[in-house]
């Protein structure tokens, strides 16, 4: 599912200041029987969205607004924890999100993310906790100068992302593309090693 | 001294070993996979990818299959149909089987003897050796860590990665060892080493470094209980866990199905035994548990690192965050865990459903009952397993206990076969996670050893093994 590359991105943010927040929140088990990447948005923080028979609350900070304003996501510590499921990112993406923000996210979930659009931008903590503070905020991202800036005070914050993936992002450098470029330098690892 | 001669640490040498391309500033490294485990959950969406791009599977030598995570675990229907919890349950699994097909992959499948949980079946088959790297888009992969190999957790776009060249692009993590000195105290076990060591470290303390468990209290540990230990390194955010190669590494794979044999396997275990980490190799963070201080452990939050031994009281909430799991846990500050009432007992998972765990679990539950208010369920991790434990009678302990004795699979590990909990209801767990909702939705999950909840599951309420090892012990004297 690649999604346009993002360059600049300027949008209002939804805030989950909970901890931890997992993959399994994210997206419960019980829709990875999917067989495709299309259609998880509906589903994205399914049990915090949804009553118990299935019927949207409306109470949870993601609903009742326009999705196409709140593409930023600012979460709690350790963001995507547990399960490497990627139908977490497929998830969020599909619903509308375009970046998540915390102090600290995971590697697999951060890993993931990248590879679908989804830019996961880790912060310092006095940034972190005044996202956290603001829900709705706007906030204008710029992964070109690696900066994020927000509020009346002009607040700016330098973010840290793999060059590699800001370069796949930018310039639509496709991975797999690149690991294919290297399939002679693969065979000829393949071949040494079998002499050993 | 030169580059060369610098010390290396296991987790150094099987980095080195697997370089391809060297990783720079602008691009990480690629990095070959000697083996890729694959199951159905993780892997449609990138056999999706190869046929956008017409590509086959690389290396479908180095590549295995196995159904385990929708399963069910219920025997088949007398029409041989087995009870999907989904339609969309049996297509996945559906498609999984022509994906095989279609790329010559190995799957072991439904039927076959060899099936089981993805990280259980590696190593029983002896494909999971020291000093290979292995892949899955899984993130208990670091199980497989426990033999002295490279064993990581991908998503699915990785998986693909892997399909279609065996490679995958990595950074290097950091590194960090944790040393377990002391010997382990009688009743306690790995699982409570993992649980101490995740509170120790944190839930996101080893994010971003490859772990490597060392000293005494290790290395007494058997290939079970290693396993147990790596597996749970993803809890405390490491990718990564691993154990240096010994004697008890090669005793376990010794004449497995696919390690080597004759001469190539005295050529592997001298190759083995120039993994270990070199003296005075460095690591970025050290960090010493003193073994003989640990006791049994269990959760009584939402998150792994929410552990404390079983026989202490509800500790007081430092945060919102503390309050809110405690409140969801129904778990009041100051009780002792003693009082907490069970309503399931869940025995399984690629943490703790391996032979040796099922014996620690019977050992409990042998001439005993269930307490009548608990539903336990005994879901062995491999139909070898399964065998195995009916072979010495295991099957009838439980079941005369009034557990049930399943089919292997995931099962209430990641609830996605229809075995759950329902909702409110708190369920000791041999797995991994106590996520809010894991278990099903709105089940409290306590996280504990094999021993831990057989004795749960016997008195209805959290309880201490130590208290019928003690027993045990008693009725031998006597005898
Ligand atoms: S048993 Fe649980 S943790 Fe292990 S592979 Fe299955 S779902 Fe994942």
């Amino acid at each position: 599912m690649s999604l346009e590359p993002i360059e600049k991105l300027t949008s209002r943010t939804i805030v989950l200041r909970q901890e931890n927040i997992d993959t399994d929140q994210i997206i419960p088990a019980r829709f990875l029987t999917t067989t495709t990447r299309k259609g998880l948005g509906k589903s994205v923080f399914f049990d915090w969205r949804y009553n118990s028979e299935g019927r949207l609350r409306n109470d949870s900070p993601l609903d009742g607004f326009n999705p196409a304003e709140y593409r930023i996501l600012v979460a709690g510590s350790n963001f995507g924890c547990g399960s490497s499921r990627e139908h977490a990112p497929w998830a969020l993406a599909d619903f509308g999100f375009r970046a998540i923000i915390s102090s600290d996210i995971a590697d697999i979930f951060k890993s993931n993310a990248l590879k679908n659009g989804l830019l996961p931008l880790e912060v310092d903590d006095k940034t972190h906790r005044r996202l956290l503070a603001a829900p709705g905020e706007e906030i204008s991202v710029d992964l070109v100068s690696q900066t994020v800036r927000f509020g009346e005070e002009g607040w700016q914050t330098v973010f840290r992302v793999d060059p590699f993936a800001r370069r796949c992002m930018l310039d639509g450098v496709d991975p797999l593309g690149h690991l294919m470029n290297q399939l002679a330098v693969i065979e000829k690892y393949e071949e040494e090693r079998r002499g050993l | 001294m030169s580059e060369e001669m610098s010390p290396r640490s296991l987790f150094d040498k099987l980095w080195d070993a697997h370089v391809v391309v060297a990783e720079t500033r602008e691009t990480p490294a690629v990095l070959y996979i000697d083996l890729h485990l694959v199951h159905e959950v993780t892997s449609p969406q990138a056999f999706s990818v190869l046929a956008e791009r017409d590509l086959l599977v690389r290396r479908p030598d180095l590549t295995i299959a196995t159904l385990d995570h929708s399963t069910p675990t219920s025997p088949p229907k007398p029409n041989g149909e087995l009870a999907y919890a989904t339609p969309q349950a049996k297509r996945q699994v559906d498609r999984l089987i022509k994906n095989c097909a279609h790329h010559k992959v190995r799957l072991l499948g439904l039927g076959d003897p060899r099936r089981g949980i993805v990280h259980v079946i590696g190593p029983e088959l002896g494909l999971t050796q020291p000093g290979k790297t292995i892949v899955c888009g899984d993130s208990h992969t670091s199980t497989h860590g426990a033999f002295g190999a490279l064993a990581f957790g991908i998503g699915t776009t990785e998986v693909g990665h892997v399909l279609a060249t065996q490679c995958v692009l990595q950074r290097k993590p950091k590194s960090m060892r944790v040393t377990f000195d002391g010997a382990l105290p009688a009743g306690v076990t790995a699982k409570d080493m993992a649980l101490y060591m995740i509170a120790e470290v944190g839930a996101s303390g080893g994010q971003g470094y490859a772990m490597e468990f060392a000293g005494e209290a290790v290395r007494a540990l058997s290939m079970e209980g290693r396993m147990t230990l790596c597996n749970m390194s993803i809890e405390a955010g490491a990718r990564f866990g691993m154990i240096a190669p010994d004697e008890t590494t090669v005793d376990y794979l010794q004449n497995r199905e696919q390690a080597p044999q004759g001469a190539a396997w005295e050529r592997a275990v001298r190759r083995w035994q120039s993994l270990p980490s070199d003296d005075g190799a460095m690591f970025d963070r050290e960090i010493d548990i003193d073994a003989s201080n640990i006791r049994p452990m269990i959760t009584y939050g939402v998150s792994p690192d929410a552990a404390a031994a079983v026989d202490a009281s509800a500790p007081q909430a430092q945060s919102d965050a503390d309050r809110l799991a405690l409140d969801y846990m129904e778990i009041k500050p100051g009780r002792p865990f003693s009082a907490t009432q069970v309503d399931r007992v869940f025995i399984g998972s690629c943490t703790n459903s391996r032979l040796s765990d099922l014996r620690e679990a019977a050992d409990i539950m042998r001439g005993r009952k269930v307490n009548d208010k608990v539903v336990a369920l005994v879901v062995p991790g491999s139909v070898a397993i399964k065998r195995a434990a009916e072979a010495e009678g295991l099957d009838k302990v439980f079941i005369d206990a009034g557990a049930q004795w399943r089919e292997p699979g995931c099962s209430m590990c990641i609830a996605m076969n229809g075995d759950q909990g329902a909702p409110g209801e708190l369920v000791v767990s041999t797995s991994n996670r106590n996520f809010v909702g894991r278990q099903g939705k709105g089940v409290r999950t306590v996280l504990a050893s094999p021993a831990t909840a057989a004795a749960s599951a016997i008195e209805g309420r959290i309880a201490d093994p130590r208290n019928y090892h003690v027993n045990k012990m008693e009725q031998a004297d006597v005898a």
